[in-house]
């Protein structure tokens, strides 16, 4: 909240000016009804011709100058508001843009998407609302009570009661219909989620035919949502007409009173007049700043969630004093390494202890959570460990610039990412240099080529957001294409041949093979015919490392290996992938 | 690299154009039809309120005429006989006004819902007739768009813009006769105000809405820029590049402000600028009728009325923009949504479809041509045998068409060109419930619904009794892991289930499938990420599954390959060898070196 405010401070000049403006505003508007109060009680009273046309010049200067003052308001309030948007999104994305894995978790991603685009939307639509319109309200209000004594003290009663009335009406209404919202919008995620639910389950309701089953599943969540909408609607239509009424009985009210006071002399009839109008701009401003009753909760929400990631502090920071590396072979070394996630106590990594050595391949194999995506993402340093070193090149990743230690490593994740544009941008992600010739090679290497070739476009065809206009597969070995046109000392490759068939991800390993040649290759998989022939091998089990070796020396001494193995592959081809 | 623009996820820019807006129209009124009564009401209770808003004015303006006349003239002073019937009047001109409002907008309020009810269950409806096609060139974000944002989009107007249409057009007819009936000059005047108001406003809403449509374009390329970057993270970190997307997105960012405080600031100006015009109508008629009174041709009420007539009359049409544009958005949402009322629908069951009872499961594919999109064949002659019992294995590499048999098999989609059958019979000839019923189904995308564990196993065959949904999970090897489970059965799985973990759910699909106990089996092997140990326990669990069963599946392990009775494998769509292992192998076709290469790889692994 408070860091919000903290970025209305540039604007400070924008805020005095608005306020002036809107006050020159309110007197404009408020002069109106005291000048026709005018014509009426000394114009027309003395059959003053001349009178009645030199107050209504007063009242057209009077009209240009609200009009300015208006137009200078809004000016103003537009700049001030879309400037602290543009700021405060420019502050969360390079806020998020500096965090690492492990800050991105602790949000995680939906949310900081969110905050970044609609909390930030939504501030700025309240910052145009409150100096646009909400803040004239109690300048009208006081202006307009003021005014209203100052033709008549005595209606001032009348004037009392009837805000109190109208408090009073819309808080109960208000208070009747919050909780109301908040159960339809419920009953709305309610909907929204059978019906996603179906529209993913298609195949499977109409394979066990279920159609009629899930008609009537969404049938109670409709019938649910309308029931309560319907009552919402029905509460809140009370508004409008409620303090419609109770504008107009005041009206009434001071027509009846005023009238006596009128005839025993007490009172002008323009005055009464006058009167009546400034009870209208009365009720007007009340009516806004009940306005703000009901934005300000959702405004504040908004505001503290922009806060907390602005004010978050960074769990990895670069060193002071970096290291530029030591014999740059690309060796990575785990030295009695564990980790847990946040604060909890259970070790996802229990005393990691091994060396992956330049030319050779390393392969983790393991059970789902046994650690391996993990311990591949404490390379890069995404991850601080929370015990023991990492040494790439024979420095501890925390000695690095994380940009220079990252610039040794080609990473492939687990979830292939594509981002919309090009192919070729795509692979240029990893090398922004690279040409037409590096292009192509890291396609062919890739398995891409093929495929890209196929396209109209070739390597200018589009991606689309999230690269949903190409299959996993395809997905996952562009994403290759990009850690392969890198051109690292390291590969780290997450899981990252699952969603290809056998043959591609042989061909691919075969031609990686060539490519890679010298560099260090860290790989985790869950297909054993895609490791078996690694020099080495490691085996996690609940973050520990329960073997390592080669193939067949895992086979001969390592229990959970086995057991792996005779899962997938059968006798014949155990022996064979040894040889 | 080049710029990453792109479209993004735009979200819809206030609703687009309808293309017939009549047709639409007449649509719309055909669902709010049923509730012909209700809106009636509501449109004569409208009418009944409006009126009694004009007159209220005129009988407000006689208590200051008389008020004046009774002050000026001091002999007979102030009636105030009079002043309490007007008084009166008024009273209950203004009752009329505000109960017959809220009667009107409390029976609309029950035609929108009804209605709104109405279309989401016709939409619900037509997506359980739609043919699966009709799904793979849409995303479930479009779907969903129609029940939500566009039905959402009918019921405001419908709540709110039907009345306000009434209501504008009454008010501004009823008050321009009232307006003459007091002076004919006056009205002059107001009706002059009036085209430079619209002229005004139709200016700026033009310019404004420029850049609305600008900003609208901004936001969705700035929210599909944060959408990308951040869910890449870790790629975006691991090649260095936030300082390069921190720019791009500083780019979309400034746009967005310009074009943001541009739209904000020329459609704030459009009220301030039609209510000075409003305004110099005011001061024209006060002086104008001031000197009218002066001349005694006019009472001073009559002023009084005649400004507050003034500003009703100006703003529904100061607002008839709005209403327009209001009425085009809801409109195309209306439009969409019967568009997709309109699609068309899976083929019609056969009328006199045959039943079969106690299938052998023989299934055959003779000369079957298929393809997803008409000009682009699939599978172009597709011929299987499969004897009852039998385990065929279905393998090839990425889109060679294994899944599309899937498809087929249960008829998802309709062949062009030659037969499926079940025991001898056409599968077009049976309802397509009475097939699926034959067969049973575990995918690799293992569909769960938020419910319990319970009611997940019981969907393979609703209405089982407690200990037939045991004895399935006991089967399935299930039983164990959900008595670990807090809540056991009674365990509500979250929306994905990610409250337990892959394999979890695996197991879970295969006990659906065995309380379903079909005649056929068809299983997707998972590719991917399941435990050691639970794996093998699929691996058993599918076993039993496929005991005395005609099985397809779907084979990704060399284990479960071997095994089959027959193996199809499959290349583009054609089925270009078949035969178990060793006669594959000992063939040494394009199995033998999808097989082998496998075991090909080289240093990197």
């Amino acid at each position: 909240m408070r860091r919000v405010l903290k970025e209305m401070k540039p604007f400070w000049l924008s805020i005095v000016l608005i306020s002036v403006f809107t006050i020159f505003h309110v007197i404009a508007e408020l002069g109106m009804p005291s000048l026709m109060s005018n014509i009426i009680d000394v114009g027309i009273v003395n059959s003053d011709g001349g009178y009645v046309l030199a107050q209504g010049g007063v009242m057209l200067a009077l009209a240009v100058f609200g009009l300015l003052s208006t137009a200078a308001t809004g000016y103003f309030s537009a700049k001030m508001s879309a400037g602290v948007g543009r700021n405060l999104r420019s502050a969360l994305f390079a806020k998020v843009e500096s965090f690492s894995l492990a800050d991105v978790d602790r949000f995680g991603t939906a949310s900081l998407i969110i905050r970044t685009t609609n909390d930030v939307t939504q501030l700025q639509n309240f910052v145009v609302m409150f100096f646009r319109i909400v803040l004239m309200s109690p300048f009208m209000m006081i202006g307009s009570v003021f005014m209203a004594l100052s033709n008549s003290q005595r209606l001032s009663g009348i004037i009392l009661a009837a805000m109190v009335f109208l408090i009073v009406l819309v808080t109960l209404i208000a208070r009747t219909v919050m909780p109301l919202t908040q159960a339809m919008q419920q009953k709305l995620d309610a909907l929204n989620r059978v019906l996603r639910e179906k529209l993913n389950g298609l195949r499977v309701i109409r394979a066990f035919n279920t159609e009629e089953h899930e008609r009537l599943r969404f049938d109670g969540a409709n019938r649910d949502l309308s029931a309560t909408s319907l009552k919402m609607q029905r509460i809140m239509t009370l508004l409008m007409p409620g303090m419609m009424f109770l504008l107009n009985a005041t009206t009434i009210l001071i027509l009846w009173f005023g009238s006596g006071w009128v005839s025993a002399g007490e009172l002008m009839v323009g005055d009464l007049v006058a009167v009546l109008q400034y009870v209208m701009h009365i009720m007007m401003s009340l009516m806004m700043m009940s306005m703000v009753v009901v934005m300000l909760p959702r405004a504040l929400t908004s505001a503290n969630r922009v806060g907390e990631v602005l004010e978050h502090e960074n769990s990895i920071l670069d060193p002071q004093a970096p290291s530029f590396g030591g014999q740059k072979d690309g060796t990575v070394e785990f030295q009695d390494v564990s980790f847990s996630y946040g604060d909890s106590d259970d070790a996802v990594l229990d005393h990691i202890s091994f060396t992956a050595r330049p030319g050779e391949t390393t392969a983790i194999i393991g059970s789902t959570g046994s650690g391996k995506t993990t311990l591949l993402n404490l390379i890069p340093r995404f991850y601080e460990t929370s015990e023991g070193r990492v040494l790439v090149d024979g420095v501890d990743v925390r000695e690095y610039r994380q940009e220079d230690l990252r610039k040794k490593i080609g990473y492939v994740p687990q979830k292939s990412v594509l981002f919309s544009g090009t192919i070729a941008d795509n692979i240029r992600f990893g090398r922004e240099d690279a040409d037409g010739e590096q292009l192509r090679k890291a396609a062919e290497i890739s398995q891409s080529f093929s495929f890209i070739e196929e396209k109209a476009e070739g390597f200018e065809s589009h991606i689309a957001q999230g690269g949903s206009n190409v299959s996993g597969g395809q997905k996952q070995r562009l994403s290759i294409a990009r850690a392969v046109a890198k051109r690292p000392e390291i590969y780290l490759f997450d899981d990252s041949f699952s969603a290809l068939d056998l043959k591609t991800d042989a061909d691919l390993r075969r031609a990686l093979a060539q490519e890679t040649g010298g560099a260090t290759v860290i790989l985790v998989a869950q297909r054993v015919s895609t490791i078996m022939h690694a020099q080495q091998i490691l085996v996690l089990d609940e973050g520990r490392i329960a073997g390592k070796g080669t193939h067949q020396e895992l086979l001969e001494s390592c229990g959970v290996y086995r057991e792996i193995v005779f899962s997938q592959l059968s006798e014949n081809e155990i022996t064979k992938g040894g040889k | 690299m080049g710029p990453m623009g792109g479209p993004g996820r735009a979200p819809r820019a206030a609703g687009g154009k309808p293309k017939d807006m009549k047709k639409s129209l007449t649509r719309l009124m055909g669902f709010v039809g049923k509730y012909k009564l209700g809106f009636l009401f509501a449109v004569l209770f409208s009418l009944i309120s409006t009126l009694a808003s004009i007159f209220s004015p005129l009988v407000q303006g006689m208590v200051t005429s008389e008020l004046f006349r009774g002050s000026l003239d001091p002999a007979s002073g102030i009636d105030f006989q009079l002043i309490v019937r007007i008084l009166t009047t008024l009273g209950i001109l203004y009752l009329l006004n505000s109960a017959f409002k809220y009667l009107e907008q409390f029976l609309m309020a029950g035609v929108a819902q009804r209605t709104m009810y109405d279309l989401r269950r016709a939409v619900d409806e037509k997506i359980s007739r739609l043919p699966l096609s009709y799904f793979d060139t849409r995303t479930n974000g479009e779907v969903l768009s129609r029940i939500t944002n566009d039905v959402d989009t009918v019921q405001n107007t419908l709540q709110q813009g039907v009345t306000q249409v009434v209501t504008s057009v009454i008010t501004v007819v009823g008050i321009f006769i009232t307006m003459l009936s007091i002076s004919p000059r006056m009205t002059l005047i107001a009706v002059l105000t009036l085209p430079l108001s619209l002229i005004f406003s139709m200016l700026i809403v033009k310019k404004s809405q420029k850049w609305f449509r600008m900003q609208q374009k901004e936001i969705g390329e700035l929210n599909g820029h944060v959408e990308e970057m951040f869910s890449g993270h870790n790629v975006v970190k691991a090649f260095n590049r936030q300082d390069k997307v921190t720019k791009q997105f500083e780019e979309i960012n400034g746009r967005l402000y310009q074009c943001g405080w541009k739209a904000q600031f020329l459609s704030g100006i459009m009220m301030p600028l039609v209510g000075f015009v409003g305004n110099i109508g005011y001061l024209l008629v006060c002086a104008v009728g001031g000197l009218a009174v002066i001349a005694g041709k006019l009472l001073v009420g009559e002023i009084q009325s005649f400004v507050q007539y003034m500003r009703q009359f100006t703003q529904p049409i100061s607002q008839a923009a709005n209403i327009m544009n209001m009425l085009q958005s809801t409109m195309a949402a209306a439009e969409r949504i019967f568009e997709m009322l309109d699609e068309s629908e899976e083929e019609p069951e056969i009328s006199d479809p045959v039943v079969l009872k106690n299938a052998r499961g023989d299934v055959r594919f003779e000369h079957v041509r298929f393809g997803y999109a008409k000009d682009k064949l699939l599978i172009r002659d597709l011929n299987i045998d499969v004897k009852s019992g039998s385990k065929i294995a279905i393998v090839g590499p990425t889109g060679a068409g294994k899944t599309t048999i899937v498809n087929l098999l249960l008829r998802f989609y309709e062949l062009s060109g030659g037969r499926i059958t079940v025991d001898g019979v056409d599968i077009t000839q049976m309802t397509r419930n009475g097939l699926r019923e034959l067969f049973g189904m575990v995918l690799q995308d293992t569909w769960l619904f938020g419910g319990t564990i319970r009611e997940n196993i019981a969907y393979g065959r609703l209405g089982a009794t407690e200990e037939e949904i045991v004895t399935a999970a006991r089967s399935a090897h299930a039983h164990s892991f959900i008595k670990q489970l807090p809540g056991g059965y009674d365990m509500v799985l979250n929306e994905d289930a990610t409250n337990i973990s892959q394999g979890q759910r695996q197991l879970l699909t295969i006990a659906r499938a065995l309380l379903a106990d079909p005649e056929i089996m068809i299983l997707d092997e998972a590719t991917s990420s399941v435990d050691t140990r639970t794996e093998i326990l699929i691996q058993k669990a599918m076993k039993t599954l496929m005991k005395g069963r005609t099985s397809f599946i779907i084979a990704h392990r060399l284990s479960t390959i071997r095994d089959a009775d027959m193996i199809l494998v499959l290349r583009d769509g054609d089925i270009v060898e078949t035969g178990n292992h060793e006669q594959l192998l000992e063939k040494g076709g394009f199995y033998a070196q999808l097989y082998q290469s496998q075991f090909a790889g080289e240093s990197i692994a």
